[in-house]
């Protein structure tokens, strides 16, 4: 396992290479010379010129490129073009909150999705079976503004049983069990916005794979040696099932960070999603290329602790 | 009796002369498709809005671009469904329902470009790793890695907000980046095709590379990649939407189905005018649902071994 580990690190690092060098070749393409917003517009403009020189304005793009990674892994991101404030900064100030929708949304796929599946696999080719396969295929193509809109003005504006938008009501002072409620009600429109696709897809492969188990030896086995239908089921078909469901795990997080630009737009949500949108608008291109290169390193870590939680699951990946 | 019943169900013998037997492929694939209620289902969904698409001009009922005047002489804004419009008007007086099909006109092009572009790309990749494999295969899979961890939704809309929007940026950039999925399923076909004997066959006849892999290879994994591009149709047409509804898409007056739900933002609109973000929301969701059931019945009919 631990060389497993060390293995797939290894890998990871020159991928984590190429993400800031795909990051800093996309900011070349931005009106004005990039390596600027790097700079803190606050220093003094007699210092400027030295500056520029240190990140080497007059150099090659490949030193400048060096000297950009050097101040990234200082944890310097930049500074916005209008305001000059440090983008590390505003980045750090809304990542709890797309952390907190996320992983809610993660929850929620799961949560619903793989008991769904477990449904569907067991009433096989009848009604609840083909229910679940339309749904989850309109789940899977819905756009998420349209289904966004759509609870708005449903669960919002007709019926009243949620806020339209933000995290907590502004201006109320709440402690405890109240204050929880009250995030929890304006959590769950945008949690389900986002979890939706995934739920789908969660379901779907649940579904496919225990249905695979079932035909299986091992189970026919089980059933033989007289366990009920019950103790099969969960005890030795669904725990082999879920394994391969561990790779959603993965591919679902660049779908949630993703998902989470539009998804917090609409609702309103004070999280990294409307800063890149805020962003686009305004175009703050610091802003736009931190994020791009914040989100797709939370992307390779999540795929690397989905690879290496399959690998504890199922030792024969280890050695292939 | 004995050998007769053996000559009967020996499979191996080819029956002579069978006229189907040239494009039995297709015509069985056919067969199986047809079977399939909802693919079919979808599939005439398809063409019912393929057909819209085409005959734009012919079948709306007004012009999508000028904004109508009422009685008054005011500009007739935010009409709800008449006779006269049948799905209302939008913020600036213009037709609805022409806009849907204008605006389909728009989304279903910029969709089938970017997927061309992006098909290209991966059948090109993917033959090329699989093939060549050693160091070839192995720079082409790092890249297809960098760019898989970039959410394609978050790396489009970054290059379009540095570029100057226009449709045709729109259909590049898309079809730019989403490659990645089709030539990771081309390198794998390709591995698993290379192998065969019958590649070795030609091989050891002399042909060289360029046409083993076009004239031998690329024809037996045309099944994957149809259901692919297919599938890749429909998450073209969503990102497009996204786009155009975010702003950095298809710009005003130029109608697409995602800039047409904009209005909705604000919440006025929202509540007292369905008309005007209704519509082009489900013909999103109807193409893109019909796409994707086109799809899965392409994936079960061209390929009945994988059917669950």
């Amino acid at each position: 396992m631990g060389s497993y580990i060390v293995r797939r690190l290894m890998q990871a690092v020159p991928i984590l290479i190429g993400i800031t060098l795909l990051t800093f070749f996309i900011m070349q393409l931005a009106p004005g010379n990039p390596m600027q917003t790097m700079i803190n517009p606050k220093i003094p403009l007699s210092e400027m010129q030295k500056v520029q020189e240190e990140l080497g304005f007059n150099k090659p793009v490949v030193y400048q490129y060096f000297n950009w990674l050097k101040e990234i892994l200082q944890g310097n991101l930049g500074y916005t073009i209008k305001t000059g404030q440090p983008v590390t900064q505003l980045i750090g100030e809304r990542l709890p909150a797309t952390l907190l929708l996320t992983c809610t949304a993660f929850l929620l796929s799961f949560v619903i999705g793989i008991p769904l599946g477990v449904f569907s696999a067991l009433h096989r080719n009848k009604t609840p079976d083909y229910v679940l396969t339309v749904v989850s295929l309109v789940g899977i193509s819905i756009p998420s503004f349209f289904f966004g809109l759509g609870l708005i003005f449903l669960f919002a504006l007709k019926l009243g049983w949620f806020p339209t938008s933000g995290m907590k009501t502004i201006g109320k002072d709440l402690t405890g069990m109240a204050l929880f409620i009250d995030y929890a009600r304006h959590i769950i429109l945008p949690a389900s916005v986002l979890a939706l696709p995934t739920v789908a897809v969660v379901m779907r492969f649940t579904r496919s794979s225990l249905l695979e188990v079932f035909s299986l030896d091992f189970i026919r086995t089980a059933h033989a040696k007289g366990l009920s239908k019950r103790v099969v089921i969960f005890k030795h078909a669904l725990r082999n099932a879920l394994i391969p469901v561990i790779t959603i795990f993965g591919l679902s997080i660049p779908f949630l960070f993703g998902g989470a630009y539009i998804t917090e737009h609409i609702f309103n949500w004070p999280g990294m999603g409307s800063l890149g949108i805020s962003a686009i608008v305004g175009r703050e291109y610091p802003v736009i290329m931190a994020l791009n290169l914040f989100t797709s390193i939370l992307v390779l870590a999540g795929n690397l602790i989905a690879d290496i939680s399959y690998a504890w699951a199922d030792p024969r990946i280890r050695y292939s | 009796m004995n050998q007769n019943a053996e000559l009967a169900s020996n499979t191996a013998v080819p029956e002579p002369f069978s006229p189907l037997k040239k494009d039995s492929i297709v015509a069985e694939a056919w067969k199986r498709f047809k079977k399939n209620r909802l693919a079919m289902i979808g599939a005439i969904i398809l063409c019912l809005l393929v057909l819209a698409a085409l005959f734009a001009p012919l079948i709306s009922p007004h012009d999508p671009y000028t904004s109508v005047k009422n009685q008054t002489g005011m500009l007739n804004v935010m009409a709800p469904p008449s006779g006269e419009h049948w799905l209302g008007t939008d913020s600036l007086g213009r037709d609805i329902i022409s806009r849907l099909i204008y605006g389909g006109r728009i989304s279903l092009s910029v969709a089938l470009v970017a997927v061309a572009i992006s098909t290209s790309i991966g059948i090109l990749l993917g033959l090329l790793a699989g093939y060549y494999g050693k160091w070839v295969d192995t720079l082409i899979m790092r890249i297809t890695d960098i760019v898989i961890c970039f959410p394609v939704l978050f790396l489009v809309i970054s290059v379009s907000t540095m570029l100057t929007p226009s449709i045709y940026n729109v259909m590049i950039i898309i079809g730019l980046v989403s490659w990645t999925t089709m030539t990771r399923l081309v390198r794998g076909e390709v591995l698993r095709i290379r192998e065969m004997e019958y590649v070795e066959a030609v091989r050891a006849l002399g042909q060289n590379n360029l046409v083993i892999v076009f004239k031998h290879v690329l024809p037996n994994i045309m099944a994957p990649i149809t259901v692919q591009a297919t599938l890749q149709t429909a998450e073209a047409i969503l990102t497009e939407s996204a786009l155009s509804f975010l702003g950095v898409g298809v710009q005003q007056p130029i109608p697409s189905w995602g800039n047409m739900l904009q209005d909705a933002t604000s919440i006025m609109v929202l509540q007292f005018k369905p008309w005007i973000w209704a519509p082009p929301g489900i013909a999103i969701l109807l193409t893109i649902l019909s796409i994707n059931l086109v799809g899965d019945g392409l994936r079960d009919a061209l390929d009945p071994k994988t059917k669950h």
